[in-house]
């Protein structure tokens, strides 16, 4: 039902894109006003997204570590995994955002048929993480890769990008590696939440809802450049134009485009609202980018109020004389 | 904000990074390449060849494959002739039927041919950057052709 939801959402998002890739007066919408709003939205809401986590407090260290924290001269610290140093916090987050360290530990928990009854086994499960970091990278290289349509002149290297990744130079146009490991990989993380019961449960529609998205966006991607060609430098006018502010519509563009940017436009458009924030939230995870040094230095709850003290100098200037009147004995005389 | 200066700094990086496009392109000419379907070396040509292979729009979205399929036809099963979908007969060859309209323009100019900065293959249509070439829209869209790797104008030839 879940899946029906978030699936039928998709259909209707690519009927209004095929109506509005097949009806012409309508392609300055898809094709220059409907992108520009879609990215305002989406740069403006993730701006505003990660201001208002900025804003919540975080009043303790709450680091999780895998590793021996610094203690004893002769006990060695492992100083990423539970760094005590700024450098250290930055190794710590960039295994984390360009590798998925978190996510490599991931273990899975079953009941096996033992000698005596069931038994409890963990094990390690590297697939989600294999499936991540081939989907994660293959959407990187891809979304870079597109910017030979918004430079001009292209850079090096992003034709040495897009050299590599067509490297096999299987048919004509040559297949993009990172096209087939999308695909790949977005199906496995969609199967994965169909097939395994626990992770089937805790699906929501917010889950499937990318997961199509961004599976149709790359197929409508595939069959542009392979099936349902398009002009490919009457799309570059458009795009330079949408990157010089001076829009323009070429003429006989074909519909595949329309629908494709129509799709990409949507998807950027949610992306602040969504789950696909872990983007920018992993950066500002409380357990990974802080450094571990609760007990090292003194940390102070950011919300503290001013507390009003009264010292026992003060004390005594103020009842220095009926003090020593009762004979009491006073530190200054 | 807690952490504000970083966050701030953080998100800066982050506006610069997705609005590269606007900044590297800032007051640049959109302008793309110009292909003329009447140039002065296909005018010259009698009025039953002035038209391509197939039609410009055939041509736009397959011309790699029709290239592919003309080098298999040529080198691996003997055949010099294709039968383009009007029925009309070409002979199979980069060299005497595309380049009759697509590299002769410059290259059987006086003026280029005698200017010493064009010495290496001017009528080589992987460099060569005017609009009838390949390099025009190729280098325009980033889309590198394998068919120099092999083709290629002897320097003698130029000469």
């Amino acid at each position: 039902m879940k899946v029906l939801f978030s699936f039928l959402a998709v259909i209707l998002i690519i009927l209004v894109a095929t109506m509005g890739a097949f009806i012409t007066n309508l392609h300055y919408v898809f094709g220059i006003i409907i992108p520009y709003l879609a990215f305002a939205m989406f740069v403006g809401g993730f701006i505003y997204r990660v201001v208002k986590w900025g804003r919540s407090p975080v009043p303790f260290r709450i680091p999780t570590t895998i590793g021996q924290q610094k203690s004893l001269p002769w006990i060695k610290q492992n100083k990423i995994e539970n760094p005590t140093s700024a450098f250290g916090v930055v190794v710590r987050m960039a295994m984390e955002v360009l590798f998925f360290r978190s996510l490599f530990r991931n273990t899975k928990t079953e009941l096996r048929e033992g000698q005596n009854g069931p038994e409890l086994a963990y094990g390690s499960a590297k697939w989600l993480w294999l499936g991540s970091l081939f989907f994660h990278w293959s959407f990187l290289i891809i979304i870079v890769r597109h910017l030979r349509f918004f430079l001009e002149p292209i850079p090096f290297a992003i034709q040495a990008l897009e050299s590599i990744d067509g490297i096999l130079q299987i048919g004509l146009p040559a297949i993009y590696l990172t096209d087939v490991f999308i695909l790949v990989a977005i199906t496995y993380l969609f199967l994965r939440r169909i097939v395994v019961p626990q992770v089937r449960y805790i699906s929501l529609p917010a889950d499937f809802f990318p997961l199509f998205m961004i599976m149709s966006i790359a197929i409508s991607g595939v069959l542009m450049r392979y099936f349902y060609k398009v002009d490919l430098v009457a799309v570059k006018q458009l795009t330079i134009g949408l990157a010089t502010f001076q829009p323009v519509l070429p003429t006989g563009i074909g519909p595949m485009f329309f629908i494709h940017i129509f799709l990409v436009s949507t998807l950027f458009a949610y992306f602040p609202t969504s789950k696909l924030m872990h983007m920018g939230g992993i950066f500002m995870s409380p357990t990974r980018n802080m450094i571990s040094n609760n007990r090292m230095v003194r940390h102070i709850n950011p919300w503290n109020p001013e507390v009003k003290v009264h010292t026992y100098e003060q004390y005594e200037d103020e009842f220095r004389d009926k003090m020593k009147k009762a004979g009491i004995p006073v530190e200054k005389e | 904000m807690y952490k504000g200066g970083k966050i701030i700094a953080s998100l800066i990086i982050f506006a610069a990074l997705f609005t590269i496009p606007f900044f590297y392109n800032m007051g640049k000419v959109n302008a793309g390449p110009d292909v003329a379907l009447d140039t002065p070396a296909i005018q010259r040509l009698p009025a039953s060849e002035q038209q391509c292979v197939e039609s410009p729009e055939f041509m736009k979205e397959n011309h790699m494959q029709l290239l592919n399929q003309w080098r298999e036809e040529a080198v691996r099963n003997g055949q010099t002739v294709y039968i383009n979908s009007q029925g009309k007969k070409f002979d199979i060859s980069l060299q005497d039927t595309c380049l009759k309209c697509h590299a002769t323009e410059s290259a059987s100019n006086p003026v280029v041919l005698n200017n010493p900065a064009n010495s290496t293959g001017v009528s080589n249509p992987a460099l060569n950057a005017s609009p009838e070439f390949c390099a025009s829209c190729h280098d325009y869209s980033a889309v590198k052709p394998l068919c120099w790797t092999c083709h290629f104008e002897p320097k003698e030839a130029v000469k």
